[in-house]
């Protein structure tokens, strides 16, 4: 079935079966590899991407379903310009080893700090209780997360 | 684990969804958020020819509140009820179980109709439609009709719905501002599926119980209430040892499956922990 949809701000149409999930269609129609595929049921969040500003597994969706969407992935987040403040955080705090889970925890604490700036380490703490990391102890990445909160407070969040 | 093959349609009507469910001859399948029903075609325990995606009938996701009680749209999502502010003055039971569903993007895309006509046993909305008594609208080739949350869960994972028939809305019945309520769940992590789950409300007339209604998560094969551990407080007062009668008869009365995340007597146990629990923080004594 032919589809349109934006990626990251870019008008794209695709011809892909039914069957084909938004995660399949990203990686292998329109060769953004960045977001990852690890369980393909919806338990590991490595695949989340932002659809109309909300998080969701990529693997739980079809492309289908994304027909006149606006999808942002983590290659939508900073672009050519370098790292948006949130990628800048988790460098700093060292929120990353393997790199696996990463696109799928940037992008859904991007939608997360976008939505809700003044978010504590409690509510942080159970969004990303949805994204598997097997290096981090997760400390870091929520040391990351609540650095990263006042740039999303001023509005600099989106900014690279 | 890549899907079956199927067809899809996204009709802009009920009318046409049910037409195309009804030709499908009960290889026809409705998807509305997909976040079980992906992983049931992924793990083959369901290879529709067709799947019928209900996002683009109008009407099928509001939230209405009025004295009759609240009815919410199949196609309502948790963030949705999450969201509505008014549910949790309206009926607060609602927001306190719904927070317990999956994890921050499945709640994105979730919604209380999928979950109903899913009717997994281990899932917080198809419990807390049995306790409070809830009906279901349904509408099928034959017409609309009704069904009591009570006699939609057949089985794991199975219904009453005919193939061609479509959850419209739920229908949670008027909540008195007083009522008492309770809702505990245990899970390994946080957003996973829950080892047991307990839902409760009941009415207080003169320091005693009234229309106790007990539903259990995770401790069957379909939702059940716990008969017994209601009539254990049913026109009592409840305190500690109307709790413990409650909590002794729960554990007494459920016979779960044993699996690979928790054993059989250990869930019997839990059932009673999380009432006593919920009866807890229902009866004010201890905010937990």
């Amino acid at each position: 079935m032919a589809i349109g949809f934006e990626v990251n701000g870019r008008a794209v149409s695709v011809d892909c079966a039914p069957r084909t999930t938004l995660a399949d269609c990203l990686r292998h129609d329109l060769k953004l590899t960045g977001t990852h595929v690890g369980c393909e049921h919806g338990v590991c969040g490595a695949c989340t991407v932002i659809v109309n500003g909300d998080a969701v597994r990529s693997c739980l969706m079809l492309a289908v379903q994304a027909k006149d969407a606006k999808i942002t992935t983590v290659e939508g987040l900073s672009m050519e310009e370098g790292l948006t403040p949130l990628q800048t955080a988790f460098k700093k705090h060292h929120a990353l080893q393997c790199g696996f889970c990463t696109p799928g925890m940037l992008t859904t604490l991007h939608a997360l700090l976008s939505e809700e700036p003044h978010a504590d380490e409690d509510r942080i703490r159970d969004v990303i209780s949805g994204n598997i990391c097997r290096c981090t102890g997760y400390i870091t990445i929520i040391e990351a997360a609540m650095d990263a909160r006042s740039s999303y407070q001023s509005g600099e969040g989106d900014k690279a | 684990m890549k899907l079956p093959s199927f067809d899809y349609q996204a009709p802009a009507s009920l009318a046409e969804a049910v037409a195309l469910l009804a030709a499908g001859d009960g290889s026809a399948r409705p998807i509305a958020g997909g976040q079980s029903f992906l992983p049931v075609m992924a793990f083959r325990l369901a290879e529709p020819s067709l799947l019928v995606d209900l996002r683009n009938i109008p009407d099928l996701s509001g939230i209405k509140i009025s004295d009759a009680g609240v009815r919410i749209g199949a196609m309502a999502r948790w963030r949705d009820l999450l969201d509505d502010v008014r549910l949790a003055e309206a009926m607060p039971l609602l927001p306190a179980a719904i927070d317990h569903v999956a994890h921050y993007q499945i709640r994105n895309r979730g919604t209380v109709g999928g979950s109903l006509a899913h009717a997994d046993p281990a899932a917080e909305m198809p419990t807390l439609a049995l306790t409070c008594e809830a009906q279901i609208d349904v509408v099928g080739a034959k017409g609309e009709r009704v069904l009591a949350a009570a006699d939609l869960f057949t089985g794991a994972l199975q219904t009453s719905l005919e193939p061609d028939e479509i959850i419209v809305a739920v229908r949670f019945p008027a909540w008195a501002k007083t009522k008492r309520w309770g809702f505990e769940e245990f899970s390994r992590r946080r957003g996973d599926f829950a080892l047991a789950g307990v839902a409760l409300c009941y009415d207080e007339t003169e320091g005693r119980a009234a229309n106790v209604r007990i539903g259990a998560i995770s401790v069957a094969d379909t939702p059940i209430r716990l008969k017994n551990a209601e009539a254990a407080l049913e026109g009592r007062a409840v305190d500690a040892a109307s709790i413990e009668a409650a909590m002794a008869a729960a554990s007494g009365e459920v016979d779960p499956a044993g699996d690979i995340h928790a054993s059989a007597r250990y869930r019997k146990a839990l059932v009673g922990t999380l009432l006593g629990r919920a009866l807890e923080s229902a009866a004010g004594r201890k905010a937990r």
